[in-house]
C-alpha cells in the first residue's frame, strides 16, 4: 500500500489509516471480491477523481436516505461526501428550491455523461405524472432529463425498483419503478429500506473497476440478491426440523424457531439480510432475527401485495441433499462372498449329479461308488 | 425291511455334522442379536432364503411320502410299497426342518404357540391354515414313521426279554390297527397346505411378478409338490441303490415315473393356459432376468417329460436320476422365484448373506446326517440279498 | 356301489364340484364405517418442512435416524420401525417448479393409509393386526404377534416395518395417534402442519374437502384450513392445479387416507391398484375350499376307506412277507 496514499487519506477526511483500510476491507467483502480487491479499492478511493452523484427523490418516504445515514464504518457523511461529489440531494442540502435546482443543472452540464444518477422513490406515472411535481415539472420529466446524460442509473429502494409501498393496490397514482419509465439499463437495489451496504458496495465497485457488479435478469446486483433468504437464514435448521412458532410469544417463538407459519416470506424473497444484517448492532439485527416474519420487501408481488401472514411459496426449494427421494436404494444385495458360496454349493451339486448320472449310465451295479454326499 | 447297519462315522456324516455345528452357532447368534446379525432380511424382503427354501421348497421336497402314499393306497399299486418307509423318513425330515426353520425365522418365537391356540386364530388368513396343517402333518409323519421305531423296539426289548417285549409288541399291534387313520391324514393334510402355500402368494398382488401371480397358484403349488415328491423318491431310491450298492429299483421307479409325467404335464398345461387366458404372455419379453428364470423353470419341467417319454429311457436309472434332479431343481427354482426372486418392491435389494446360506446348508446337512444315521439304525430300507452288502455297507 | 378306484375318482369330482358350486364364497366387499377417521394429504400444500415427522417421533416415542456420515441430522430414508411417517421428495430434471412433473419437484407424505380392506389384517394368522370397527384404525398388538412378517410382505403400500436388529423384535406403523385421540387431541402430524397439507378428521368430511378443492379454479383466491377441515384457522393462497383423481377412494377397496396432488400419483410412489383388494381373492379361495371344513372332511373320509381297503397299511404283515 502506497504510503503517499495513506498519508493523503489521513489528512484529507481525517481518517485513521486503520479505519480507512477497514472500510475498504468491508467493501471488498460485501462485494464478494477476492482479497487483493481491498488494495485496489483503497487505491481507487484515494487517487481517482471523485464521481459526481445526482440523487433524485420522488414518491418515497426518504427511508433509503435515512438508512444510508446510519452506516458506521466509517461515518458516512464524512467519508462518502468526500469520496463522492454529491451534487444534488434534496434531504441533505442546506439549500432548496430554485437554487438547489440550479446547482443540479450546473453539475449535470459540467459532468455530462459522467455522473451517477441515484433515484429514490417510485414514479407516479398515471395521468401524465401530475401526482408528483417538483418545481412545476413532473417526476417523469425530471427522470428522463437526468437519466439522459447519466453514466449509470441506480434505482435505490423497492419504490424506485418496482413501485414499492406507494404502488400498493389500488395504486391510485400509478406508481411504477424507474425501469418502467427509463428504458435503458438500470441498476436495481430493492429493499424497504435496502441494506445501505448493498448500495455503497455497488458504488465502490463502480469507482474501483469502472463498471457495475454483475447483475441478474432484473438488474439486481447478484452479490446481494442472487439467493433467497430461506437459503441463508439462521433459523433454517428449525424449518428443516419442523420447529415452528405457532403464535407470537409462544414457547417456540421465544426459543427462536422458524417463522414460516407466521407468514415469513423468506422462501420467496431474494436478499442478503441474514448475511449482513442491519444497523451494525450485532447478530440477529434483521426482522426474522428479532422475531418478526420477513415481509418480502425486496420482491415485487410479495412486499406490500401479499398479506404479511400469508404463507410463502417455496421458490426452487433446495431440499437438503439427504432428503429422501421417492425411491431410495435400500437393503444389501449380493456380495462376492455370498455369490461365491451359493455358486460353490450349486456347482458342487451339479458336479456331483453329473458324475452320478454318467456313473449310472455305466450299468446297474457300479464297481465303485462315485463321489457324493451320501 | 432291515436296518442297513454299518459305521456311523463316515466321511459323509462327519462333514454333515460339522456343517450342523456351524449352523447351530449361527442360529444362536441370530436368537441373541436379532435377524440382521445373520441375515440380509429387510422391509422390502421380509421373507428370504430360510422361508423360501427351507420351509417352502423344503416341505415340497418332503412330499415324497405323500406322493408315494397316493399311489400305494389310493391307486392300490402295492408294488410301490417298499418305497414308502424311506419316503416317509425323508418327508419327516423335510417337514421337521421346515418347521424349525420357521421357528428360527419368526422374530417373536416365544408367541409361536399362538398358532395352535384357537383364541388367536384369524380364519381369513391363509397362513394360519398352513401353519396348523404343517404342524399336525409333521406329527402325523412322525407317527407314520413309528412302525420302524416300534419294530426296532420290539427287537431290542426281545434281547432283554419278558414284559418289555410284550409291551412293545402290544404297541406294535395297536399301531397297526390305527395306522390307516394317520396314513389317510397324511394324504389329506399335504393336499391342503401345499396348495395353500400357493394361495399365500395371492395377497401380494403386483408385488409378485405377473408371470407368477395367478389365481390358480394353489393348483400349481399342489402339482409341483406332487412332482417334487415323486422326484425325491426316485432320487433317493437311485442314490441309495448306488451309494449303498444295492440292486437298483429302476423298474419300480420306471413305473412310478408315468405318474410323474402325468402330473408335470398337468402342471405345465394349467400354468401356460392361465398365462394365456390372462393375457400375460407379453411379460415374458419385458421382465428382464425374471423372464429367464421363468423359462428356466419351465424348461426344467419340460426336459424330464421329453426325456422319460420313451419306455426304455423311463426304466434307465440314469434318465430317472436326471429327470428327478431336473424336476427338483425346477420345483425349488419355482418356489424360490415365487417367494423371493420374483417378489420385490422398487428400490429394495436382497441376496442371502453368507451366514444365511450357511444356516440353510446346515439344515440340509441335518437331513443328510439324520437320514444316513436312521437308515443304518432302523429298519427302513427294503431288505435285499446282495453279496457285497456287508463289505460296501461301510459307506 | 363298490368303492373301486374309478368310483372314488368320480365321487371326489362330484363332491368337489358340489361343494365349490354350492358354497362359492365370494368374499363380501368391505365398506367404510360411518365414524371412520383418517387424513387428507395435499401434496400441493406440503413444503417439505418435516414438522410432521418430528411430531410423530415425539408422539410415538421413537428416536431420530441417521443416514449421513456426520450423523448430525435426523434423516430417515423411508418408513421404518422408528419412523412412522416420512416426507419424500419427487424431483425431475432441474427440479425448480413446485408440483410440476417435468423439471419440477413435489412432496409426498408416506404413512399407513388405514385401508378399508387391509391386507395386513387379512393375512395375519394370529390377529395381531386388527381394524377397529368404529374408527377404522388399523392397530398392531405385539402381544399376539409371532413375528412372521406376512403383513410386511403383503401390504401393497409397504407400510408395516419390522425391527431386524433387536433380540426381542416388534413391528410399528402409524395408528393415527390413538393415545392422543383418547385425550381428545388430533393426530400429531395434522396438529403441527404449518400449511394444512395434512388434515385430520372423519373420512367423510375429508373426502368432502377434497371434492371442494377439485372444484376450485386453478389460480383463483382460495382458503385452506389447518389441522382439521372445519378449522377456523385458515390461510389464503391461489388454488393450485390438481390431478383430477383423489387417491384412496377406490384403491384396493379404498383407504382412509386420501391424497391430492399436482403430479401423477405414480410419480409420488403410490402404486396404481385395482378396486378389488388382493386379499378378497385369497379369502374367497380359502373360504370356498374350506367352508365348514366339508371338503377336507370328505377327502379324509374317502381316503380312510381307501387305505383300509388297500390292505397295505399293515406294515407288520408286509414286512414278514418280504419284498417284491
Amino acid at each position: 500500500m502506497n504510503d503517499e496514499i495513506l498519508t493523503c487519506v489521513e489528512t484529507k477526511p481525517g481518517l485513521s489509516r486503520r479505519t480507512f483500510l477497514q472500510f475498504c476491507a468491508v467493501m471488498a467483502v460485501t462485494l464478494g471480491l477476492p482479497p487483493e480487491a481491498e488494495g485496489a479499492i483503497a487505491q481507487a478511493l484515494t487517487t481517482k477523481h471523485r464521481p459526481v452523484v445526482i440523487w433524485l427523490h420522488f414518491a418515497e418516504c426518504t427511508g433509503c436516505t435515512e438508512s444510508m445515514l446510519c452506516t458506521e464504518h466509517p461515518a458516512l457523511d464524512k467519508l462518502i461526501l468526500e469520496l463522492i461529489s454529491l451534487d444534488y440531494h434534496e434531504t441533505l442540502f442546506a439549500g432548496a428550491g430554485r437554487q438547489a435546482d440550479a446547482a443540479r443543472r450546473a453539475s449535470m452540464a459540467a459532468n455530462k455523461g459522467k455522473y451517477v444518477l441515484v433515484v429514490e422513490g417510485a414514479i407516479p406515472a398515471k395521468d401524465n405524472g401530475i401526482y408528483c411535481k417538483i418545481g412545476g415539472r413532473t417526476a417523469v420529466e425530471i427522470l428522463n432529463e437526468c437519466a439522459q446524460d447519466a453514466a449509470a442509473v441506480i434505482a435505490l429502494g423497492s419504490c424506485a425498483v418496482w413501485g414499492g409501498m406507494p404502488s400498493t393496490k389500488p395504486n391510485p397514482t400509478g406508481c411504477v419503478g424507474v425501469d418502467e419509465v427509463w428504458k435503458k439499463p438500470v441498476v436495481n437495489i430493492p429493499g424497504c429500506a435496502p441494506n445501505p451496504y448493498n448500495f455503497l458496495s455497488t458504488v465502490v465497485h463502480y469507482i474501483t473497476y469502472g463498471k457495475l457488479p454483475e447483475l441478474d435478469n432484473q438488474g439486481r446486483p447478484k452479490f446481494a440478491y442472487a439467493r433467497i433468504i430461506h437459503e441463508n437464514c439462521e433459523r433454517r435448521p428449525h424449518f428443516d426440523a419442523g420447529r415452528f412458532a405457532q403464535e407470537f410469544g409462544d414457547a417456540g417463538h421465544r426459543a427462536g424457531w422458524c417463522l414460516y407459519k407466521l407468514g415469513c416470506k423468506g422462501p420467496e424473497t431474494h436478499a442478503n439480510c441474514p448475511a449482513i444484517l442491519f444497523g451494525d448492532v450485532g447478530g440477529g439485527s434483521w426482522p426474522v432475527g428479532t422475531g418478526h416474519p420477513c415481509i418480502g420487501c425486496t420482491e415485487k408481488g410479495i412486499g406490500f401485495e401479499k398479506p404479511i401472514f400469508a404463507l410463502a411459496e417455496l421458490k426452487g426449494v433446495t431440499p437438503p441433499a439427504s432428503y429422501p427421494g421417492i425411491v431410495e436404494q435400500q437393503g444389501h444385495g449380493a456380495t462376492i462372498a455370498s455369490v461365491a458360496a451359493l455358486a460353490g454349493a450349486a456347482g458342487a451339486v451339479i458336479g456331483a449329479s453329473a458324475a452320478m448320472a454318467s456313473n449310472l449310465g455305466k450299468g446297474s451295479k457300479p464297481e465303485s461308488p462315485s463321489e457324493g454326499k451320501e | 425291511m432291515k436296518p442297513l447297519g454299518g459305521p456311523y462315522i463316515t466321511r459323509t456324516t462327519v462333514i454333515a455334522a460339522f456343517m450342523v455345528a456351524i449352523m447351530g452357532i449361527l442360529v444362536l447368534i441370530r436368537l441373541c442379536f436379532g435377524l440382521r446379525s445373520v441375515t440380509n432380511l429387510n422391509d422390502g424382503f421380509p421373507w428370504g432364503l430360510w422361508l423360501a427354501y427351507d420351509m417352502v421348497a423344503g416341505s415340497a421336497i418332503g412330499c415324497g411320502g405323500y406322493a408315494v402314499a397316493l399311489v400305494v393306497y389310493v391307486l392300490n399299486k402295492g408294488q410301490y410299497h417298499p418305497l414308502v418307509r424311506p419316503a416317509i423318513l425323508a418327508s419327516m425330515f423335510g417337514y421337521a426342518l421346515g418347521g424349525v426353520s420357521v421357528l428360527v425365522d419368526i422374530s417373536r418365537w416365544w408367541n409361536a404357540w399362538h398358532i395352535v391356540w384357537p383364541a388367536y386364530f384369524n380364519l381369513n388368513s391363509v397362513m394360519i391354515e398352513v401353519a396348523l396343517c404343517v404342524s399336525v402333518y409333521t406329527m402325523v409323519l412322525m407317527l407314520e414313521f413309528a412302525p420302524p421305531v416300534v419294530e426296532k423296539a420290539v427287537e431290542w426289548t426281545g434281547r432283554w426279554g419278558g414284559d418289555l417285549q410284550a409291551v412293545a409288541t402290544t404297541v406294535e399291534k395297536v399301531l397297526n390297527k390305527v395306522l390307516f387313520v394317520f396314513i389317510a391324514l397324511g394324504m389329506t393334510l399335504p393336499t391342503m397346505h401345499q396348495s395353500s402355500l400357493g394361495t399365500m402368494l395371492i395377497p401380494f398382488g403386483p408385488l409378485l411378478n405377473p408371470l407368477w401371480q395367478t389365481p390358480v397358484l394353489p393348483a400349481l403349488f399342489l402339482l409341483t409338490a406332487l412332482c417334487m415328491g415323486y422326484s425325491v423318491v426316485m432320487l433317493e431310491a437311485t442314490l441309495v441303490s448306488d451309494r449303498f450298492a444295492r440292486i437298483s429299483e429302476a423298474h419300480i421307479l420306471g413305473l412310478l415315473s408315468r405318474y410323474l409325467i402325468a402330473v408335470v404335464t398337468a402342471f405345465l398345461t394349467i400354468r401356460w393356459s392361465a398365462l394365456l387366458y390372462q393375457g400375460k404372455l407379453h411379460f415374458l419379453f419385458t421382465s428382464g432376468g425374471l423372464s429367464f428364470a421363468f423359462l428356466a423353470e419351465n424348461a426344467l419341467y419340460l426336459i424330464p417329460v421329453i426325456l422319460l417319454w420313451p419306455e426304455h429311457r423311463r426304466m434307465a436309472p440314469r434318465y430317472q436320476f436326471i429327470a428327478a434332479m431336473c424336476i427338483l431343481s425346477g420345483g425349488i427354482l419355482y418356489r424360490l422365484d415365487a417367494y423371493m426372486i420374483a417378489y420385490g418392491r422398487t428400490g429394495w435389494h436382497y441376496f442371502p448373506s453368507v451366514p444365511e446360506l450357511l444356516v440353510t446348508f446346515g439344515m440340509i446337512a441335518v437331513e443328510v446326517l439324520g437320514y444316513v444315521l436312521i437308515v443304518k439304525f432302523f429298519p427302513v430300507l427294503p431288505s435285499v440279498e446282495h453279496a457285497q452288502t456287508a463289505a460296501l455297507a461301510t459307506k | 356301489m363298490p368303492l373301486t378306484r374309478r368310483n372314488f375318482l368320480k365321487g371326489t369330482a362330484v363332491v368337489g364340484a358340489a361343494s365349490t358350486a354350492a358354497t362359492a364364497e365370494v368374499r363380501e366387499e368391505k365398506t367404510l364405517s360411518p365414524k371412520a377417521l383418517g387424513l387428507l394429504f395435499d401434496s400441493t400444500l406440503c413444503v417439505g418442512c418435516k414438522a410432521c415427522v418430528v411430531a410423530c417421533r415425539e408422539a410415538n416415542n421413537t428416536h431420530p435416524e441417521f443416514n449421513t456420515e456426520d450423523k448430525l441430522w435426523d434423516t430417515p430414508l423411508d418408513l421404518s420401525v422408528y419412523t412412522l411417517t416420512v416426507i419424500k421428495a419427487y424431483r425431475e430434471g432441474t427440479g425448480v417448479t413446485k408440483d410440476q412433473e417435468k423439471d419440477g419437484y413435489a412432496f409426498m407424505k408416506k404413512s399407513c393409509l388405514q385401508c378399508i380392506d387391509p391386507s395386513c389384517v387379512s393375512v395375519c394368522p394370529v390377529k395381531a393386526m386388527t381394524k377397529n370397527s368404529e374408527t377404522g384404525i388399523v392397530s398392531y398388538n405385539p402381544d399376539n404377534c409371532i413375528g412372521c412378517r406376512y403383513c410386511v410382505a403383503a401390504c401393497p403400500f409397504g407400510v408395516p416395518r419390522f425391527e431386524y436388529d433387536k433380540t426381542f423384535a416388534r413391528l410399528r406403523k402409524c395408528e393415527l395417534c390413538k393415545p392422543r385421540l383418547a385425550e381428545g387431541k388430533i393426530a400429531a402430524c395434522a396438529e403441527v402442519c404449518p400449511t394444512g397439507a395434512t388434515l385430520f378428521g372423519p373420512v367423510t368430511v375429508l373426502r368432502a374437502e377434497a371434492e371442494r378443492r377439485h372444484r376450485l379454479v386453478p389460480g383463483e383466491r382460495a382458503f385452506f384450513p389447518r389441522k382439521t377441515a372445519d378449522s377456523p384457522d385458515v390461510h389464503e393462497k391461489p388454488a393450485p392445479h390438481y390431478i383430477s383423481e383423489t387417491y384412496g377412494l377406490t384403491e384396493v377397496g379404498g383407504t382412509q387416507m386420501q391424497l391430492l396432488s399436482g403430479v401423477r400419483f405414480e410419480k409420488l410412489g403410490m402404486p396404481m391398484l385395482p378396486k378389488k383388494s388382493f386379499v378378497s381373492i385369497s379369502e374367497t379361495i380359502q373360504h370356498t375350499l374350506y367352508k365348514g371344513m366339508i371338503a377336507p372332511a370328505v377327502l379324509f373320509g374317502c381316503l380312510l376307506v381307501l387305505v383300509r381297503r388297500s390292505g397295505k397299511h399293515d406294515e407288520h404283515e408286509d414286512n414278514h412277507t418280504g419284498d417284491e
